[in-house]
């Protein structure tokens, strides 16, 4: 028989997240900091309204782009969030998370050879998107020293003649880290200045938690050449229900929106209408969450410390990113035997990008006492390591 | 600061300071003096224990009471107020707006207690001119918390 698979799609490997993820759900009993989504149900208020379009009826396609009034509702949400104005009507596109808008974007604006620039550590899907849209991934490698921020040296390091896109995913996943206004500013003149494109991941915009979260856009000149991708997943704890958006330049919303079309049609009406909600008064709901975060953040920072565990002071998203340098043992190794002795399931920083060798990834996306339980088992176990080493 | 202090002990009093002040980025004793403060003013009237008693042995009845009162000249409603909260059987007095006056909340170990002290001691007096009696069969939500289990972290363990 002939081979049935693409040979890109064999070029693609599996998540590194999988293979912990299986030697996890091996482990009966363990408790776990690897999660990446919120620990809050979905408020009531907007299960309740998707509920109410089920009992209405509402069941039937809704135009490609999405619903008019939720276009409309997401337009006045970033006006009033990240001061930037979208002409709800031809920039705006409702999509099934944030994830689709990535993948379509992609395919919407790169020819094969295509350069896209994707700072790491960073999500797991912006590699093998790129490379199924005909795309060629070039990795630049964030540190610690800079807070994993993206500079703009390291940016031009990497530029090329084929260089189209630049992914920038913040605030982080896995890392926490954020960039500042000054930060943007400094990287925008080097964007403008040759002449590429931005991705711009802001899933986690609403978790950032020094000052307001500043968005790319909202820089002069900067609008014009983003992909804005947000959603509902992590601001209004609605994962599971798949949905979010892309903003950007009607020629290139247009043509997302063609590629949206063929392949899902459009989001499910259910859930725009419960998102409809969400927009309209969910914005307490989002300050409740960002706050209960937001402590919990400064616990697990004042945690670390105590513990002698080097991390730098992550601003956004829920996690946190401590070294294991010390130990002298590789990412995978030490959540392994973490997993193992202490039955407590971290994630690798491996699993999102080499870079992340050396470093966990910590989800706080837990109550209290939840981590109150793991950070003793996390203690105990670096107290032994480091009685072994000595 | 008062009031994440008050947002969070409302629904946890026994958080321990030392991490409640690192929670909101200060130290314990600026937590302490906050909070001795507050008792003093009154902001902070008391510590409770949100009990579920359905799931104990012992047996205990409560009843919400619409009561309706003719307000006396110059005393106004505090005063009848007062001589329905200083029984120690009545838990909360609230004066309410709408078709009646106050509405009583009051425990008793049997039925016929608070029937008793409804016809007893309540409706005798002056002011009070009608009462209706609404026995509680469940408690499915008392402070924000809900009564029923948890339901179980269903999350899968690992996600990117």
């Amino acid at each position: 028989m002939r081979d049935p698979l693409s040979s890109t799609i064999r070029e693609i490997k599996p998540s590194g997240i999988r293979k912990f993820f299986d030697l996890v759900s091996e482990m009966e009993d363990a408790i776990s900091l690897g999660v990446g989504e919120p620990d809050f149900d979905t408020p009531w208020h907007i299960r309740d309204e998707g509920i109410y379009s089920l009992e209405r009826g509402r069941t039937f396609y809704t135009s490609n782009a999405g619903l008019k009034e939720l276009k409309e509702e997401i337009a006045n949400y970033l006006a009033r969030r990240i001061h930037v104005s979208y002409d709800y009507r031809t920039e705006v596109l409702v999509t099934v998370g944030g994830s689709e808008g990535i993948d379509i974007a992609m395919r919407a604006m790169l020819d094969p050879g295509d350069e896209v620039l994707i700072p790491q550590p960073s999500y797991v899907s912006y590699e093998p998107c790129t490379v199924l849209a005909g795309g060629k991934p070039v990795i630049i490698e964030l540190k610690a020293e800079n807070e994993f921020r993206l500079t703009p040296e390291e940016l031009l390091e990497k530029i090329t003649d084929r260089t189209k896109l630049l992914v920038l995913p913040f605030p982080n996943n896995p890392t926490g880290a954020i960039m500042e206004r000054e930060d943007l500013e400094a990287i925008a003149k080097v964007i403008i200045e040759k002449d590429i494109f931005v991705l711009s991941d802001e899933i986690y915009s609403e978790l950032s938690y020094k000052g307001e979260h500043v968005s790319i856009t909202s820089i002069p000149g900067m609008q014009e050449r983003t992909i804005l991708i947000n959603g509902f997943s992590k601001a209004y704890a609605m994962t599971g229900w798949r949905l979010g958006y892309a903003c950007g330049p009607s020629e290139i919303i247009s043509q997302m929106t063609k590629i949206h079309q063929f392949a899902i049609m459009c989001a499910p009406p259910t859930r725009q209408y419960a998102a409809v909600e969400a927009l309209r008064t969910g914005d307490e709901d989002v300050a409740m969450l960002r706050e209960a975060y937001d402590q919990r953040r400064r616990y697990l920072v004042h945690a670390f410390k105590e513990m002698g565990l080097e991390c730098f002071e992550p601003y956004g998203a829920f996690y946190i990113f401590p070294c294991i340098k010390e130990f002298g043992m590789t990412s995978e190794e030490f959540a392994a035997r973490f997993l193992q002795e202490e039955k407590v399931a971290v994630v690798p920083g491996t699993a999102f990008g080499d870079c992340g060798e050396g470093f966990l990834r910590i989800s706080y996306a837990y109550s209290l006492d939840n981590l109150k339980v793991a950070l003793g088992r996390l203690e105990d176990f670096i107290g032994r390591l480091r009685t072994e080493k000595a | 600061m008062r009031e994440k202090i008050l947002t969070y002990m409302e629904r946890n009093s026994r958080v321990d300071l030392k991490d409640l002040a690192v929670m909101l980025g200060t130290d314990e004793v600026t937590i302490a003096n906050e909070i001795a403060d507050m008792e003093k003013e009154g902001v902070i009237c008391g510590y409770h224990t949100l009990i579920d008693w359905d799931k104990t042995s012992s047996e205990k009845v409560t009843a919400l009471i619409e009561v309706k009162v003719t307000p006396q000249r110059g005393l106004g409603f505090d005063k009848i107020a007062e001589r329905i909260y200083n029984y120690p059987e009545v838990d909360c007095v609230y004066l309410i707006s709408g078709g009646f006056d106050f509405m009583v909340m009051i425990e008793g170990k049997t039925m016929r207690g608070v029937a008793q002290f409804v016809s007893e001691k309540l409706s005798t007096q002056d002011s009070v001119l009608s009462t209706a009696t609404h026995f509680i069969l469940k408690k499915y939500k008392d402070h924000g918390s809900i009564m029923v289990p948890a339901a179980k972290d269903e999350r899968i363990l690992v996600t990117p």
